[in-house]
Formats: C-alpha cells, sequence, structure tokens
C-alpha cells in the first residue's frame, strides 16, 4: 500500500487535498444540475472545475514528490492547460448563448 | 494514517463519480443545446479527476498521459462544439 511510504505530513496535505477538491468539484457539479438558468448553471462547473483539477492536480503531484525524493512537476502541465482552457470555453459557451436567445427571440 | 489515505481517497473517488452523474443527468436533460455542450465539458473534466485519483492509488505514470490527452482533446471538442452553436460552422472559409 501506497500510505505506509509516505510520511505523516504528507499523508494528511493530501488527504485535506483531496477532500476539498473531491467537495468542491461535486457542489459545482450540483449547481450544474440544480440551478434555474443556464447562465446559472455557468457559475458551478467553472468554479468546480478549475478548483478541483488545482487540489487533485496538487495532491498528485506531492505524491509523486514525496515517493520519488525529488521535485517531480510534469502535472504542472494539465494544471496549466486546464486553467488556460477553462475560462476560454466558459466564454465560448456563454456567448454562443447570447448569441442563440437572442436569435431565437428576434 | 494509511486508513486516512484509504478514505480520502475513497471520498474523493465517490465525490467525483457523483459529479459525473449529475453531469450526464444534466446532458440528457439538459432544455437547450449550449446545456448539453457545458454538461459534456463537466463530464469529461470529472472523467480525467477520476483518472487521476486512479492514478494517486496504483502509483503509475501511464494515468498521467491519459488524462492529458482527455484534457487537450476536451478542449477541442468543447470549442468546437460552442463554434457551431455560434456561427453553424465549425471552421469558417
Amino acid at each position: 500500500m501506497i500510505a505506509t511510504e509516505l510520511p505523516a505530513w504528507a499523508v494528511v496535505v493530501i488527504s485535506l487535498l483531496l477532500v476539498i477538491g473531491g467537495l468542491v468539484t461535486v457542489i459545482g457539479s450540483l449547481g450544474l444540475l440544480r440551478m434555474g438558468d443556464f447562465f446559472k448553471r455557468m457559475h458551478g462547473p467553472s468554479m468546480g472545475n478549475t478548483i478541483g483539477t488545482g487540489c487533485v492536480l496538487l495532491a498528485s503531484m506531492l505524491t509523486s514528490s514525496v515517493l520519488a525524493g525529488r521535485p517531480v512537476v510534469h502535472e504542472l502541465l494539465i494544471t496549466l492547460f486546464v486553467v488556460m482552457s477553462s475560462p476560454v470555453t466558459a466564454m465560448m459557451l456563454m456567448q454562443a448563448a447570447l448569441y442563440r436567445n437572442r436569435a431565437r427571440n428576434r | 494514517m494509511t486508513m486516512l489515505f484509504t478514505y480520502a481517497i475513497w471520498f474523493a473517488q465517490t465525490c467525483f463519480v457523483l459529479a459525473m452523474v449529475f453531469a450526464a443527468v444534466r446532458l440528457i436533460r439538459g432544455p437547450a443545446a449550449q446545456d448539453r455542450v457545458l454538461a459534456f465539458d463537466t463530464l469529461y473534466i470529472n472523467g480525467m479527476l477520476t483518472l487521476l485519483m486512479l492514478g494517486i492509488r496504483s502509483r503509475s505514470t501511464a494515468y498521467f498521459d491519459m488524462a492529458l490527452l482527455i484534457a487537450l482533446f476536451g478542449f477541442v471538442g468543447t470549442v468546437a462544439l460552442a463554434k457551431f452553436l455560434l456561427r453553424g460552422e465549425v471552421i469558417e472559409p
């Protein structure tokens, strides 16, 4: 089992990061399910995905770094990519929704 | 300590799978096309996170490459769908 090789502080920090990431992600997805309007629904997944991905990737980086005994930061690539791409998709979807609502009301 | 780590990983994985279920319900039920695209975006990000949890559990680096590919192609797919909803064409002449 992996946890026997990790020091205690790493186990505590990684577990905390995983729990926070999971909670934020599930709350964001619950917002996607429960909110009433598309523009209200937009908030939940954008927040949840960014913070949840950040927490999980930080935990993954910490695990592999502590296990390898040296900094292993290749998960930074996914973090960078998700943080860059999530606002772009949100903005494009909002633009599309605005355009479609306007075209339908005309 | 071992139990704490195991429980945290179980909890996080359950949360991500639950989030995937919520996104799938919205994907099926969504009233407009943009809701479905947003739900698809959430779905693939949560799938990527589930894969990363598997990677933490099994300390294998193969899952990292899969997660990177999912993030990459999911982004391309979402942008293409949003572009299609906006203009009616993916690649404009």
